[in-house]
């Protein structure tokens, strides 16, 4: 196994005789592989947003936004339904903020051990559980009760999808705070509750903004917990949440079996400015947190 | 073709004169015997910004060659070129020609991956991998060539480089334990079994002890005394004593004011550790810097 | 107490005031309150679904094929059958896509080109369930029909799998839609797991004279592999759960499908469709016993998967 004295052609041919065929082909093949399925994973995205979009747009209309629906099977609009996710997300949101951003405030600041590993296992398989689930257990507890579909259900079951997300990734933001600022800030005679609620919070803003902004552009997108909450209805219902109330995504749902042309073009403008909702935050937070990264 | 070493102040050694190379029959002060790498004008960027700025030498076959310098200099840099494994970083390109018995091994008909089978290298950490073996590890680069080969064959391969490494005895009882469950000096041993599993004609060593500690620094000491008998080895090291021990040439790599590396001085490493013919090499290997 | 003279506030910790207590509790009280609600949220299920399956027994209610609220009798197995295959189907079609585009995210794609890549990738896993389930019916369904539909009856529609007429609708559009929605699932988690293979792997096994795909193969690929079974899992949990998209596009069939043509149901799509029609009682515990099938799958998938990935990355 020494090296031997290969002359300067015999070098030169092993170096520039290639692999051998099959191994640089199969180098380029898996390659060439790697790169259409990748394409692949790009196409439906593209093809949907674009199907959306086109068809979506046909169907925007002044009326679309302020009409509610008609039982005619055309005319009319689709406002009860916009109301109704604003209105049903907003509540959620004041539900769901403050519990999920405080719950996740007492894991990264406090909770150690096993107390603070059941509560994160419990928030990521809640994370987990199918939203219709969700649903099923809002309606026991908050519809049967009162025999009456209603939005405030509607509404805690979009709080309860969008507890455990805010408290996850507020933990996640919370615990890159670095400890440093902490101990500067007692040192200053700080007490830790505020310590926590002025510096710490503050310092980890951005990140938490993030996970609410993304919750509540799930909680906008979500259906199946509002079917057996908040039902729907052909009704604008503003702040009268003891009765059912329509959202976007049941609208697009309801009329998607709607064998109505003009109904299920009303669909598709509805499903086109949620998914332009949904998108626009999405796009806005990771942007923001691509270009965090890019720059440092 | 021979690169003229008189701008460093030095006359090029005829390889015969150098100790080990009384070994190689046949031996002329022509650069293109076997194992021989020899360097015109290289340089390496990253991007817009040079790290290593117009070395000229020639690394002698079955000797070893020390590279020393400050960090930052570029030494690794320059290491790495000699396989090409410098370019696997993305904006990084390479000026100048490095031959390998005659042959530009940054032409465009030279494959990387062949020539990595020729001019092995052996990292500063031990590296190796964690879901093989060391049997498997050994043979790690020897199963990627083509052309099937018996269970005969891999175990003397094994056994071979295993001994060649000076790891056989401590490790022919357990060879199909998890590659990661060695002492790091073992560990880097076995990393310099892999490389000699796959023939190599050189071995590039970057900074191959630094993560060892005394004892295991000097079992990797004494298996290079012995590899130089069959191998070219280039080896960057920071530690001067080491290279003093071990090398019998010495490369030395300083930091110009643009900030890239560059080499200062390069012969016999008696020559340059006690006559150095450079003051700023004078200054280094005194100690006054670095 | 008196310091040099003068009299000094013996300073507390920066706990111990009753501010701090109270804010200390109250934010306990709100994580032990997240806990309480996912064992609210199991407990509740279990209490409803009981009746259902007293009234069966639980054998008798998972393999049931008749679901017929008339005569109220119900069995979950045409359901529990349908999910299985729908998110087989998925999982056959999503795996190997999405491994081979996170190597290429990872391992091959220039920076300028990975990020953003990755980024749209992502996106789709923001897109709601329901406009997805919409492209699904007017656009997906279709297509499929008439190109891979119609080539696979043609082809193989002797062999029971492929039997029957393919429709816009049905199983193995369920299918493809929900490979479509596990892709981001499959890709993200590869993806960071692959990153996570220290580069001094991969040089190792380059400076042996590796092509980069062998590098791949042998040096990042075994590393990365508990991962990736952990991506795939999640990406499994996400296809079961997955309802509007699924119900949209799945055929609302009661039989135990066999061929991917079938007019099927999944659980949650059965649930979705069913619910509010169903009479409080025995139909309603039934259905809630549905749930909670999917549930226990769902959790036992998810600690399947937080053990092979460690913390779930998203």
């Amino acid at each position: 196994m020494s090296g031997s004295l290969t002359p300067a052609v015999d070098r030169r041919a092993t170096l520039t005789s290639g692999l051998g065929g099959r191994r640089t082909a199969v180098d380029r093949l898996m390659r060439g592989l790697a790169v259409a399925c990748t394409a692949i994973c790009i196409v439906p995205l593209v093809a949907i947003l674009l199907y959306v979009t086109v068809q979506g747009i046909k169907g925007l209309s002044v009326d679309l936004l302020t009409k509610p629906p008609t039982t005619l099977g055309e005319g009319g609009g689709a406002v009860n339904s916009i109301l109704g996710t604003i209105q049903m997300v907003g509540l959620a949101s004041l539900l769901a903020i403050p519990l999920g951003v405080l719950a996740g405030v007492y894991l990264s600041e406090y909770a150690s051990g096993r107390v603070a590993r059941t509560v994160r296992f419990a928030g990521d398989v809640m994370v987990g559980i199918p939203s219709i689930l969700i649903g099923v257990f809002v309606f026991t507890i908050l519809v049967l009760p009162f025999g009456q579909y209603n939005a405030f259900a509607g509404a805690v079951s979009l709080a309860v999808i969008m507890i455990p997300v805010i408290m996850r990734t507020t933990e996640e933001i919370l615990v890159l705070v670095p400890d440093a600022l902490r101990e500067a800030s007692y040192a200053l005679g700080i007490r830790r509750y505020r310590t926590i609620l002025t510096i710490v919070i503050r310092t980890g803003l951005a990140g938490i903004l993030t996970g609410v902004m993304l919750a509540v552009a799930r909680a906008a997108g979500e259906t199946a917990p509002l079917i057996m909450t908040a039902l729907g209805s052909r009704l604008v219902n503003v702040f009268q949440w003891g009765q059912p109330m329509d959202a976007m995504s049941l609208f697009v749902y309801n009329g998607s079996r709607s064998p109505y042309p003009a109904v299920q073009e009303q669909a598709w403008a509805v499903a086109f400015l949620l998914l332009l909702f949904v998108l626009v935050i999405n796009v806005i937070v990771r942007a923001r947190s691509w270009g965090q990264k890019m720059s440092s | 073709m021979t690169s003229d070493l008189t701008s460093q102040g030095r006359v090029e050694p005829a390889p015969g004169s150098a100790p080990a190379a009384a070994a190689s029959p046949g031996s002329t002060a022509d650069a293109a015997a076997a194992g021989s790498i020899s360097i015109d004008g290289l340089s390496c960027s990253y991007g817009s910004f040079r790290a290593v700025r117009d070395v000229s030498t020639l690394f002698a076959p079955h000797a070893v060659t020390a590279i020393i310098g400050p960090s930052g200099c570029g030494k690794s840099t320059f290491l790495r070129t000699l396989n090409r494994m410098h370019e696997l970083t993305p904006g990084a390109t390479v000026a100048g020609h490095v031959l390998l018995d005659g042959v530009d091994i940054y032409s465009s008909d030279v494959d990387p991956v062949q020539l990595r089978r020729i001019v092995g290298m052996v990292f500063q950490r031990p590296n190796p991998f964690p879901t093989m073996s060391i049997y498997d590890n050994v043979i790690a680069g020897l199963r990627l060539a083509s052309g099937k080969r018996d269970k005969s064959e891999y175990d003397a391969i094994v056994e071979q480089s295993l001994r060649r490494a000076a790891l056989w005895d401590e490790v022919k009882d357990k060879l199909q334990q998890n590659g990661t469950s060695l002492s790091g000096g073992q560990q880097q041993r076995l990393c310099i079994a892999r490389a000699l599993a796959v023939d190599p004609e050189v071995i590039l060593m970057d900074e191959p002890a630094s993560a060892l500690d005394p004892i295991a620094t000097l079992h990797v000491e004494e298996l290079i005394a012995e590899l130089r008998a069959n191998y070219t080895i280039v080896i960057v090291t920071h530690n001067m004593q080491q290279a003093a021990r071990v090398s019998d040439y010495t490369a030395f790599f300083n930091m110009g004011d643009d900030r890239a590396g560059y080499m200062v001085e390069m012969g016999p490493t008696d020559d340059v550790f006690n006559r150095p013919v450079n003051s700023v090499t004078a200054d280094y290997v005194s100690g006054r810097f670095g | 107490m008196t310091v040099a003279g003068r009299t000094v506030q013996l300073r507390a910790g920066p706990n111990s005031g009753r501010s701090d207590r109270v804010f200390r509790r109250a934010t306990a009280a709100f994580a032990v309150a997240v806990l309480v609600l996912l064992i609210a949220i199991a407990f509740q299920l279990v209490v409803d679904s009981r009746e259902a399956f007293q009234a069966f027994g639980i054998v008798g209610f998972v393999t049931g094929v008749i679901w017929d609220p008339v005569k109220d009798i119900y069995g979950a197995w045409p359901y529990i059958v349908g999910t299985l295959y729908s998110s087989a189907i998925a999982l056959i079609l999503a795996t190997p896509i999405a491994i081979m585009a996170a190597i290429y995210l990872a391992e091959w794609a220039p920076l300028r080109l990975a990020a953003p890549l990755t980024f749209v990738i992502e996106l789709l896993a923001a897109i709601p369930s329901v406009v997805i389930g919409l492209w699904g019916i007017y656009v997906l369904g279709p297509i499929l029909r008439d190109t891979v539909g119609a080539a696979l009856s043609s082809a193989f529609g002797a062999i029971p799998v492929f039997a029957g007429i393919p429709s816009a609708t049905g199983l193995y559009v369920a299918g493809v839609i929900l490979a479509i929605m596990i892709l981001p699932t499959i890709i993200s988690i590869s993806r960071e797991v692959m990153t996570a293979v220290p580069q001094s792997q991969r040089e190792a096994m380059l400076a042996l004279g590796a092509t980069k795909w062998e590098t791949v193969r042998h040096a990042v690929l075994p590393a990365a592999r508990s991962g990736m079974i952990g991506a795939v899992i999640l990406g499994l949990g996400r296809a079961l759960g997955e309802t509007m998209a699924v119900t949209m596009v799945i055929g609302n069939g009661q039989d135990v499908p066999t061929s991917v043509f079938a007019q099927a149901n999944t659980i949650a799509s059965k649930i979705a469709t069913t619910f509010n029609e169903a009479a409080i009682g025995l139909n309603t515990s039934a259905l809630i016993a549905l749930g909670l099938i999917l549930l226990v799958i769902t959790i036992l998938l998810n600690i399947a998967a937080r053990l092979l990935v460690g913390h779930t990355a998203h």
